[in-house]
């Protein structure tokens, strides 16, 4: 009983995985309550940047490489909002222990992101993402076009050239 | 045989279907994410690892892969893990493979409903808190029925029956609890007309959990041949009756919490109650558990401040009442340690982790960053973060004078609301710097003052009679060499001592102090090409240890590979004897010495 489950779910999922479209199917963001700083819920399909492309990352208070993501980022962050309209929206993944040095945290370092919480992970499974930092490129239409797992210094730099090609109207790969 | 012709006729038959089905299920996506994880142990006589003491187990390897199918308001989602054999330090009951999660869900207009396995958190989850954490091997996902309803703005009711994970076993009647749980949120800016606009936001909460585990039948066993032996005297019995307890076969938690916004500040406390729960981890005593949990903060641009507050007592909650132990499982809640989760490898040495059965903890914590461009701050900035926690034990008062404390079967003890008792549990006093110079140069130092009571975190016995007290240090220094080249570089030093007369005056005096492990020091270089490679090497030498034969250098080389989503590592090199900790639940983590490649992948 147990093999013919799987065997279904798995003729399932392949069937499905062919009859994608092999190109350019890009994703769209899932419906997922967060919260806001101020406890707001808020649904993560409305995330949107009035037609521009925007970025959303996956963080923690506790992961060194984040912080040093947002630290890069944060220095250029002015310009690239000057430049390209983009913005940024930091999820936040600490659970009940760290969540309340979350606001603390941002605002002590002077970082101009959007910030959200997503205590138990759920936003974090539905985007499938193993471990922070993970950072996604979401068009003016709200379809996921690229994404990166992890940050070494300088990966900064890619972000912003992918979203002056969405601007441009140039193809992601 | 038969079997296999049948699967194959139905691989056949669905196929097509699947396939067909696609016109309506145009617009389905397929997401998943996966990870492996390999070591190649080898032996190594320094650390005493031989081929028997790792029971011929040459390769451990642990692996889930996640696939997710979404389709407008549908979602459906599995994963398989697989333990073969599980790597070291895992429990060998996880040796297997198999889809421990499953789960369907279907959202419409003011209803989800999810069937299957589901993660849940209630508030802070004080009460109720299913979650996953791969790399302690933790998952209490719950099998069953989950529904939200948002009725109103604001408004939002979660139901879930289900049962939790125990390693591979299947359910089986009675062979574990039934949990049910209740959670309303209230958001009233939503919901009040009037308020909307109001700078002072407020959320409500409550949550209300049960636990349904069937009883052992109330009885007794006769015992014909009993003697005691008082004053020299024997007396005989000649039919004495052991009664078993009558233990509750429901038990309830509820939970109350608020949350307030006002600009600048925060302010959350959650409050909850446990009904009497004699359970394998409180020795069986029949008494409520109590816990609150509350966070006051301040933060300006530049400048955060906050301070936290914890009191548990009896709060251990799982769905079956004889489990106890390590790695922990069936717990139906969550109690955060109250420490903060360092980033550096000395300074997580040592760390803390909750005693849900009697622990009183605060934290607070001030960041300030010096502005940019000015004198002090320099042309970036400069940020400081001074950081201090405490956990204590709590007060307990014994019943009555002739009934020691948590003797089975009574109240156990008298417990004084948010009180703190004598035994120091862990302290932990950080100060770190951060500043960027220029283009090139960024440097972060920090120090770290911690005492550890190795007796309560480690072994679950509440005495004075060990503790470690660590002073470290750590510099971080990165030099960007161009655009996409970069090197980091990270000194490292821990010294213990065993004389703690300077941190008696607030912590007692009499704590023994003990050298443990003695002293270390660590060096790392990191050279980064973004976006795809890193190589690194690393040492920590435990140079300082009391036995000379101990006195290890655990050194590491490793690499990475990344390219968008998928990043591959290579590592080889000695693990340290240790605690692995993530979000205050533990993992023991034996030494080891050999090869570890790590394969992450998400699409």
């Amino acid at each position: 009983m147990k093999s013919i489950v799987l065997v279904v779910a798995l003729v399932f999922i392949v069937s499905i995985g062919l009859g994608q479209e092999s190109e350019k199917n890009y994703g769209k963001l899932p419906s997922i309550i967060v919260k806001s700083m101020d406890g707001k819920p808020f649904n993560t399909a409305d995330f949107s940047n009035d037609g521009k492309p925007f970025i959303i990352t996956f963080w923690a208070t506790w992961c060194k490489p984040c912080i040093k993501e947002h630290d890069a980022i944060n220095d250029v962050y002015g310009d690239w909002v000057d430049e390209t309209g983009v913005k940024m929206f930091a999820v936040s993944i600490d659970n009940a222990r760290s969540s309340k040095r979350v606001l603390p945290t941002i605002n002590g370092k002077g970082w101009e992101f959007d910030i959200l919480l997503d205590e138990n992970s759920d936003f974090k499974r539905a985007m499938n993402v193993n471990v922070p930092p993970h950072t996604f490129i979401v068009n003016g239409e709200g379809l996921i076009v690229w994404q990166h797992v992890g940050y070494l210094d300088g990966d900064e730099e890619e972000y912003i050239e992918i979203i002056e090609k969405i601007i441009a109207g140039e193809e992601i790969e | 045989m038969k079997n296999s012709i049948k699967l194959f006729g139905l691989i056949f038959i669905l196929f097509p279907l699947f396939s067909f089905s696609q016109n309506f299920l145009s617009g389905g996506k397929v997401t998943g994410n996966t990870q492996i994880d390999a070591q190649l142990y080898t032996e190594d006589n320094k650390l005493g690892i031989t081929d028997s003491s790792m029971n011929y187990k040459k390769f451990g390897m642990n692996g889930f892969a996640n696939i997710r199918y979404s389709n407008g308001n549908f979602n459906a989602g599995m994963r398989f893990e697989g333990y073969l054999n599980p790597m070291n330090g895992f429990d060998p009951r996880y040796e297997g493979v198999g889809v421990p999660y499953w789960f369907a869900s279907y959202k419409l207009e003011f209803l989800e409903v999810t069937a299957g396995h589901f993660y849940e958190q209630f508030g802070s989850g004080l009460i109720l808190r299913s979650w996953e954490e791969w790399t302690l091997g933790f998952d209490n996902n719950i099998y069953g029925l989950n529904v939200k309803i948002t009725p109103y703005k604001g408004i939002t009711l979660k139901g879930l029956v289900g049962i939790q994970r125990y390693f591979w076993e299947p359910y089986k009647i009675d062979d574990r609890g039934i949990v049910r749980g209740l959670d309303g949120d209230f958001y009233l800016n939503d919901i009040i007309p009037g308020i909307e606009e109001s700078k002072m936001k407020i959320t409500l909460g409550g949550s209300f959990v049960s636990r349904y585990e069937k009883a052992i039948a109330k009885g007794f066993t006769r015992d014909s041949t009993y003697y005691e032996v008082i004053n020299d005297d024997t007396i005989n019995y000649l039919n004495r009756k052991t009664y078993e307890y009558d233990l509750p076969v429901n038990v309830g938690a509820w939970a109350g919490r608020m949350n307030l916004a006002w600009g600048g500040f925060n302010f959350y406390a959650e409050y909850a109650e446990k009904g009497n729960d004699p359970n394998a981890t409180n020795n069986f005593i029949y008494k409520k558990g109590q816990a609150l949990y509350s966070t006051i903060s301040y933060s300006t641009k530049g400048f955060g401040v906050f301070l936290s507050a914890k009191w548990i007592d009896n709060m251990h909650y799982k769905s079956k009442r004889t489990e106890a132990g390590n790695p922990p499982m069936l717990d139906i809640n969550y109690l955060p340690a109250i420490s903060k989760e360092h980033q550096y490898s000395l300074a997580t040495m040592y760390p803390y982790a909750t005693k849900p059965n009697g622990e009183f903890g605060i934290q607070g914590e001030i960041i300030y960053t010096i502005p940019k461009k000015s004198k002090v701050g320099g042309k970036y900035g400069t940020t400081l973060t001074l950081n201090y926690s405490l956990a204590n034990s709590i007060k307990k008062e014994q019943i009555s004078p002739d009934v020691p404390l948590d003797s089975t079967g009574t109240d156990g003890y008298k417990a004084t609301f948010f009180s703190m008792g004598d035994i120091p549990y862990y302290r932990d006093f950080s100060f770190k710097f951060e500043r960027k110079i220029n283009k090139k140069i960024k440097i972060k130092a920090a120090y770290y003052r911690q005492l550890y009571n190795l007796h309560v975190i480690e072994d679950d016995i509440f005495d004075k009679d060990f503790y470690v007290l660590a002073n470290i240090g750590v510099i971080d220094f990165t030099y960007k060499f161009s655009r996409k080249h970069s090197l980091r570089a990270e000194v490292q030093g821990l010294w213990t001592k065993d004389d703690g007369s300077d941190v008696f005056a607030i912590a007692g005096k009499d704590l023994k102090i003990k050298k443990e492990d003695g002293d270390w020091v660590a060096l790392l270089l990191e050279y980064n090409i973004s976006p795809h490679w890193f190589f690194s090497v690393q040492d920590e030498y435990n140079y300082g240890n009391p036995a000379n034969d101990m006195q290890v250098h655990y050194y590491n080389v490793s690499f990475g590979f990344t390219q968008k989503t998928n990043r591959i590592s290579l590592r080889y090199g000695r693990q340290r004897e240790g605690l692995l900790c993530v979000g205050g639940v533990c993992r023991y983590v034996p030494a080891s010495t050999g090869l570890t490649l790590t394969i992450t992948s998400s699409f």
